[in-house]
């Protein structure tokens, strides 16, 4: 059973850490649509897979991971837009963890968009 | 329709946080001898109108002027009403919402519940401007998770912070096990 003092303990230890990472605009976001269409879609195991591979490889300090609401594009869902400081906003369509785990690897490690997941990949109707 | 019952739960409760909601409680109750699972969330957001909860409930209502409004509560209801069960919701302008599901518990088309502990984990960590009161009871054991006390003793360290996070989920985990011995609702 967890207790409380075990959250007391990570406090002490994070305590003098905090604040050296005051939010700054260099930030890359990473956002996910949590709607209704986006979480019929799967969104949620989406969202977790992302927070727990940007955790895994030490990202944590250049992304911040968020949920939005419904972007109007619900055929679409699960959708996760990236958006880098000073590039265009990068929208990639029907995601699952697999992809996440990629979208990770090869473009917020690697800094090359994925493109054949993306929404410019897709014939729009 | 959703798959299982949490995703109407994080469904609902991103309703709650869009409504400006403060404190949000969320309570998940399985009660053998009467045969219910009870799904109760009850927020202090902004609140509906007689007209708006109306409104909600109607898959085919198609005069709104906000997107709000669309299949989510439509298919709860229904998910609940199909296994013999109830749907609720009260709601005050100004006040709040309590949105009350009550599924029978052994019913055949009952969805089951889930992962109720990703859901209230993700709620958590996403919204850390909400305060969450989460109750997990089967017949008389439970167990209350309350983001305040969490709060009090973090001071400015955010969920979001991944040993907290981590912490965050063991917590509801390993409380969760000890509620229902690892049985599955």
């Amino acid at each position: 059973m967890k207790t409380l003092a075990e959250l007391k303990a990570i406090r002490e230890k994070m305590q003098n850490q905090v604040g050296l990472r005051a939010e700054d605009h260099n930030h890359t976001r990473v956002v996910v649509g949590m709607a209704t269409c986006g979480i019929a879609a799967g969104a949620r195991p989406v969202l977790t897979k992302l927070s727990q591979e940007i955790q895994e490889r030490g990202l944590t300090d250049k992304v911040a991971v968020t949920q939005t609401g419904c972007i109007g594009l619900c055929q679409y869902e699960p959708i996760v837009e990236v958006m880098v400081p000073g590039e265009a906003k990068v929208t990639y369509i029907r995601m699952n963890e697999e992809k996440a785990v990629e979208v990770v690897n090869r473009h917020l490690v690697g800094g090359h968009v994925v493109d054949e997941y993306t929404l410019g990949a897709t014939d729009m109707k | 329709m959703m798959p299982e019952i949490s995703l109407n739960v994080l469904d609902v409760t991103e309703n709650s946080t869009r409504a400006g909601a403060k404190l949000v409680s969320i309570l998940i109750q399985a009660d053998h001898q009467a045969d219910t699972l009870t799904i109760r969330i009850e927020d202090d957001g902004c609140g509906m109108t007689p007209e708006q909860v109306e409104q909600v409930v109607d898959p085919f209502f198609t005069t709104r002027t906000t997107r709000k409004v669309g299949l989510g509560i439509p298919f709860y209801k229904y998910a609940a009403e199909s296994t013999g069960g109830s749907f609720s919701i009260r709601s005050q302008v100004g006040k709040g919402t309590v949105v009350t599901a009550a599924f029978g518990l052994s019913h055949i088309d009952r969805m089951p519940l889930g992962d109720i502990t990703s859901t209230i984990h993700t709620l958590i960590v996403y919204h850390p401007e909400t305060d969450f009161v989460y109750t997990y009871q089967i017949d008389e054991r439970s167990f209350v998770l309350d983001t305040r006390e969490f709060k009090e003793i973090l001071g400015d360290v955010p969920f979001s912070e991944p040993e907290v996070s981590r912490y965050i989920f063991e917590y509801l985990t390993e409380n969760k096990n000890e509620v229902d011995q690892g049985a599955v609702l």
